[in-house]
């Protein structure tokens, strides 16, 4: 009975418990950078043989998409000079979904193929923008074959058999034809 | 006495004990979805954005070349490409895709991707020279590391 009486706090301070999370987590912010593998993926062309002659392709003009940027970060789209990089997102789409109906752009999306060729004093920056837009035509092509949005199609993920399935179609519907050429040297460093 | 004088049995102090739980939870929040910086990046690194960017599967496959501006002004005011804590010459790349694919196990060695991170001051002469060399290094999948494009709506 005498016991029961003085059992008020019995406690732990906690205070300084909460002052050493602090210091760790501040450590581990400092310390860290958050995940960020994400960017524009694309493939290379094997290289050259050099005992072999480059091999000699013929493509009928209709069917590539020419992107020249010059050493100024000026464009030349097909032939004419355009100033926005963005509004070659819908000029690409409307040239892989063509299919034959205008004359002047490509016959069938396999045939299609999307050149960039830049200059070497050509900013990486606005290398970076023409490339995601020309991609970001062809992830829009891909989603409008199977009913969604580009961005839709990019939250597709391989992993689940049902979605795998279908970005293989869209990849069959729209395979990317995008080359980047060399460079040439005119502009210099 | 009256009764509205006695005093009050009740302790003042706000309980902290659960202030270390959560700070902990914020802890292991950030364990998990960082990673301990590997490389000191001696370049500058500013990224430019892109809007349709894709993930990388697999992280293990990857090796990573930073292409910019020396930090330090004894380097230099040319772009350099930095790869491993150390700066790499183009004619040492070849060499460099090797040693990281001896990295990888056999059945993932043709998976390697090379990403590159480029600061945006950079003019595509380096990025290209680059390019090619990992070309003849047989190191055919690259990319361009970007953030994403926030949009402004309108």
């Amino acid at each position: 009975m005498a016991r029961s009486k003085n059992r008020g706090n019995q406690e732990v301070n906690a205070g300084s418990m909460a002052d050493i999370a602090f210091l760790l987590l501040i450590f581990f912010l400092v310390t860290t950078q958050i995940n960020s593998d994400k960017g524009l993926q694309i493939k290379l062309p094997p290289p050259l043989d050099p005992t072999q002659p480059p091999p000699d392709i013929k493509m009928k003009d209709r069917n590539i998409f020419k992107i020249l940027i010059n050493s100024n970060d000026q464009l030349l789209v097909e032939d004419e000079p355009l100033n926005d990089p963005y509004a070659l997102r819908d000029m690409v789409h409307e040239f892989i979904t063509n299919n034959g109906v205008d004359p002047k752009q490509s016959d069938s999306p396999q045939d299609a193929v999307v050149s960039i060729k830049a200059d070497r004093g050509t900013s990486y920056e606005l290398f970076v923008q023409v490339l995601d837009n020309a991609q970001g035509a062809y992830y829009k092509a891909r989603g409008g074959v199977l009913g969604i949005s580009g961005e839709e199609y990019l939250g597709l993920d391989a992993k689940k058999p049902d979605e795998e399935k279908m970005i293989d179609r869209a990849k069959d519907a729209y395979p990317m034809r995008i080359s980047i050429a060399e460079p040439n040297k005119l502009g210099g460093q | 006495m009256s009764k509205f004088k006695k005093k009050s049995q009740s302790s003042q102090d706000i309980p902290t004990a659960a202030l270390p739980d959560i700070i902990f939870m914020l802890l292991f929040f950030f364990m998990v979805t960082t990673v301990i910086r590997e490389d000191e990046i001696l370049v500058e690194q500013s990224l430019p954005a892109a809007e349709d960017i894709t993930k990388l599967e697999r992280k293990s496959l990857v090796s990573y070349l930073y292409v910019g501006q020396p930090k330090e002004a004894k380097f230099g005011t040319e772009p350099l490409v930095q790869a491993n804590d150390a700066f790499i010459r183009m004619d040492e790349l070849i060499l460099w895709v090797t040693q990281e694919r001896d990295k990888l196990d056999e059945v993932d060695k043709n998976q390697m991707t090379v990403s590159l991170k480029v600061d945006k001051e950079t003019k595509m002469g380096i990025v290209s020279d680059v390019q090619q060399e990992l070309r003849e290094a047989n190191a055919l999948k690259i990319m361009y590391n970007t953030p994403q494009l926030v949009k402004d709506d309108i």
